[in-house]
């Protein structure tokens, strides 16, 4: 007999993994169907990592009640999902009169929108708070924070896997066809799957997805945007996250910590139709450095270690104008599939209450009973650089793995590396260990580590050479031995 | 935790690690131990299995593996201690060295430390070449591993981009396991590696060189499928329209080489922006007292039998630290022209004879390299042809000093 989902969810980003892992707190046989080999590859890994405070986005939207509600729960979902967290408040610096107009603008929005604390501080609080940041006064949202939008987007996939979710890789949806008895044929790139209920969680195919439901008409575009990453002997200069004067359209370029010490430029801004292309161009490089270094000027080609792109998808009107999330359940058209179209930031901030707010959609439908095995807790991988020496040395009489170091410039070590190749949800990519270890993401940039992370995933696998892939279909790294072994 | 004293400790079981320790044991320091995190000792020439090491050291062509060998039976001859697969992970500004082993962590109160880590390579991030992600965009040293090290074909059609030794070195090898390397480019007017690679792997295969010109973007979404080169003006900035695609499923950087010195900022010693290696005095000690440095840590090489020369020099000294606790101050600084990228050691005490090492910023024919002090000439070089690609050397006697001033290095051309 045809296995028959109760839920299957197109896409697993924050969002997708979202929903599954909410989901997963009721009675419901759940698939996660996600067309790359991991889950955080797209929009939900290639952002800033920031924790947004809710008052950039129109009081009564969906974005600013949603984000306001995502960023009270982090604590608490950082607790439980062990990913980092860190809530270190963020300033938008300004010069000018306009400026201040602009930012007391934002203030009351944000105050309307249930955004704490948020204030105007002058120069010698700025300066107080971000030594090195060139404003002559700027607002302070102290609950803005920063996150790993890596170990958010895995955990909580992992944590919906424990619960009993389905992860299938690499099965991209090619068709999706209602049956007389209302439920769901979907078609993907590996097999035919059945389901009663939909969830269109797909990002960048939000669009698409929607038209094979039948519900037609959203126009969503793709806006790009560039970002340079700085060596993470930089972070000590940048406590939180620095940002220019927003406009209506557009957070400005900025500058970010990172969880890991980092300091992330970007993000520029450019409309694209290929979703796939995560290229960054020269004048975008140039452009970033030059921007941002009016509002923090310690930015030097010496420092950069990598360049990376995002595309958010954006759902806008006839005239181009940005609209509100869309979470919708189309009664008239597609019964039980939910639809979510136009998911961008501060989808990454908003990812749990997004999903909490479609689940209620369902149940207005179909009465959900709790699941009383659902635990919301997911151990993630011990980092040995993250530890004082004493837990260190614990760590490896634990298990001597600890103190063999791969990565040298993220001190990651064997044990960490064997964790994530035996990652839950099967990912095999050379991507999937980095996103999941930080080995490869320092400074040499897999320079020192990446051929014995390759020859790991080998071993523990027991994949040939030529099977390994770096992050998407078709990106072979290995193409044999130079000569066979004895 | 336990905590061990050690007369000295030396960071990398690499060349400039082996000869230093070598050199200390034969000067009567026996309390050491030299901590390498690979394996096996020999850092980096275990996989430069290509021969010409040795020629100046040991007056005869070695490979990678069969020079560092020569060090290795010596230390353990010698009876040096040493451990591998140990990775260091700190070393602290008085000379606590903490280190990772399978057994737990280990920390080592020493006297003086030796860096001897070495360097890494640039990467593509670190230029920011523009273009999309594929693989197979590699170091030429990642490359170098995966063939020499791990029996992996990384690459089938190629293109260099930078004409470093190891690119060159790395065109040659990859043509003898089958592969087919198009070209190499390199932004600078002149190349930066030396002449005797460009003849041994570029010429004798046919492969081309192309000066100023660079790779402006990098095409494929999943494995790399070509790249746009450019043709460079004199500022090193592409020139519109000289765009031609090259397509390939690799792309090789020699980029450059940045010493590895994570370790040392830690410690609190004073990098120099020019050598990206510790600012040293002639006893190659780093303005940490005690803490020491050689080799291409310090400044980048081209030969290793210089680097194994540096380190067996900072013998004597390193010796007469640990005996004393104490070396006699340097205060006088060296500075140097705009045709000098730069000098080590970077300050000199004036009693001492000493080799200072340099590097020129561009070729220069017939020239004349001349170090001053108060205006008098106290030594100079003559040099028919001045390579960036190649260190140059001179010797210094403490009787030629004038004065406690500082030196200044000049080319004449």
């Amino acid at each position: 007999m045809e296995q028959m989902y109760d839920v299957l969810i197109v896409g697993g980003g924050a969002v997708g993994s979202a929903i599954a892992r909410e989901m997963s707190r009721y009675q419901l046989k759940i698939g996660v169907l996600e067309k790359n080999l991991d889950v955080c590859y797209e929009t939900s890994g290639r952002n800033s990592g920031v924790v947004h405070g809710g008052f950039a986005y129109d009081t009564g939207s969906l974005k600013a009640k949603l984000c306001v509600e995502g960023n009270q729960m982090m604590d608490q979902l950082s607790e439980e999902l062990g990913f980092t967290f860190k809530r270190c408040g963020k300033v938008m610096v300004g010069r000018s009169e306009e400026d201040r107009v602009s930012l007391q603008r934002t203030l009351k929005q944000g105050e309307a929108n249930g955004a704490k604390g948020l204030r105007i501080i002058e120069k010698e609080e700025l300066h107080q708070l971000v030594p090195a940041a060139v404003g002559e006064f700027a607002m302070f949202s102290p609950n803005s924070g920063i996150m790993d939008p890596f170990i958010y987007t895995i955990a909580l996939a992992e944590n919906a896997h424990q619960n009993g979710a389905d992860y299938y890789l690499d099965h991209e949806v090619t068709g999706i066809s209602r049956r007389e008895d209302d439920t769901y044929e979907i078609t993907t790139t590996h097999g035919v799957f059945h389901t009663r209920w939909v969830v269109n969680s797909a990002g960048l195919g939000c669009g698409k997805i929607s038209d094979m439901l039948g519900i037609t008409g959203y126009h969503v575009i793709g806006s790009k945007g560039d970002y340079i990453i700085l060596d993470n002997r930089t972070g000590s200069l940048l406590p939180m996250p620095v940002y220019p004067v927003p406009s209506n359209t557009w957070m400005g370029i900025h500058v970010t910590n990172t969880t890991d010490g980092n300091v992330i430029i970007g993000p520029t801004a450019e409309n694209v139709t290929d979703f796939e292309d995560y290229g960054v161009t020269q004048k975008n490089i140039d452009f970033l450095a030059e921007s941002a270094s009016v509002i923090w000027p310690h930015i030097k080609k010496a420092d950069y270690i990598r360049n990376y792109s995002g595309i958010l998808p954006k759902w806008v009107d006839e005239n181009g104008v940005i609209q509100d999330f869309k979470i919708e359940i189309r009664d008239d058209i597609a019964p039980h599939a939910i639809n979510l179209v136009g998911i961008e930031s501060p989808g990454l901030t908003a990812a749990v209450p997004i999903a909490r707010y479609a689940i209620s959609l369902m149940a207005e439908r179909e009465e959900l009973k709790p699941n009383p095995d659902f635990d919301p807790v997911r151990k993630g991988i011990v980092r040995f650089a993250e530890q004082t020496k004493e837990e260190q040395d614990r760590l490896i009489k634990e298990n001597p793995d600890y103190g063999d170091v791969i990565c040298r410039c993220e001190k990651v070590t064997r044990a960490e590396i064997l964790q994530a190749i035996h990652n839950p949800l099967g990912v095999k990519t050379m991507t999937g260990i980095k996103y999941r270890t930080r080995s490869m993401m320092g400074r040499c940039q897999g320079g020192y580590c990446q051929m014995r992370v390759e020859q790991m995933i080998e071993e523990e696998l027991g994949l040939k050479e030529t099977e390994i892939r770096y992050a998407r279909q078709g990106s072979q790294v290995l193409f044999g031995k130079v000569r066979e072994e004895a | 935790m336990e905590m061990q004293k050690k007369d000295v400790i030396i960071v990398g079981g690499g060349p400039a690690g082996l000869a230093a320790a070598v050199e200390l044991y034969k000067k009567g320091i026996h309390d050491m131990l030299i901590i390498e995190r690979e394996k096996q000792l020999g850092g980096i020439l275990r996989q430069c299995i290509h021969d010409g090491f040795g020629l100046t050291r040991f007056k005869t062509t070695l490979s990678g593996p069969e020079y560092a060998a020569r060090f290795i039976e010596e230390v353990k001859e010698l009876g040096i201690p040493y451990v591998t697969g140990c990775a260091v992970l700190e070393v602290s500004h008085d000379k606590v060295v903490t280190v990772a082993t399978k057994e737990g962590l280990v920390q080592y109160q020493a006297k003086a430390v030796i860096l001897t880590m070495g360097c890494r390579e640039r990467t593509r991030g670190a230029l920011a070449i523009p273009g999309e992600r594929p693989t197979g965009v590699f170091t030429a040293g990642v490359a170098q591993a995966y063939i020499n090290l791990y029996n992996r074909m990384p690459a089938k059609e190629v293109v260099i981009l930078g004409s470093g030794d190891i690119g060159m070195i790395m065109a040659r090898r990859l043509t003898l396991e089958g592969a087919h390397v198009h070209a190499v480019f390199e932004i600078q007017p002149y190349p930066s590696g030396l002449p005797r690679n460009i003849q041994q792997c570029l010429n004798d295969y046919n492969i081309p060189l192309y000066l100023s010109h660079t790779v402006t973007e990098i095409h494929g979404k999943s494995r790399l499928t070509g790249v746009t080169v450019s043709e460079v003006d004199e500022h090193m900035k592409p020139i519109p329209g000289t765009e031609k695609y090259y397509p390939c499923d690799t792309l090789i950087l020699s980029v450059g080489l940045i010493p590895e010195n994570e370790l040392s900022l830690d410690a609190g010693v004073t990098l120099d922006g020019r050598t990206k290696g510790a600012v040293v005095d002639e006893n190659f000690q780093t303005d940490v007292e005690g803490i020491f440095a050689a080799g291409n840590v310090l400044h980048v090489h081209d030969l290793v039998d210089f680097v194994s020369m540096e380190a067996e020099s900072l013998a004597d000294q390193a010796a007469e630290y640990v005996r004393t606790g104490h070396l006699a101050p340097c205060n006088i600084e060296i500075h140097t022209d705009r045709n000098i990228n730069h000098t080590v050691p970077q300050r000199v005490s004036g009693e001492k004879n000493f080799k200072l090492s340099m590097r020129v910023n561009r070729p220069m024919n017939d020239c004349r390299i001349v170090v001053s002090q108060d205006g008098q000439v106290i030594a100079s070089k003559k040099m028919k042809k001045a390579l960036p690609a190649e260190m140059i050397q001179m010797s210094i006697s403490a009787d030629k000093f004038v004065s406690k001033s500082d030196l200044e290095v000049n080319v004449e051309c």
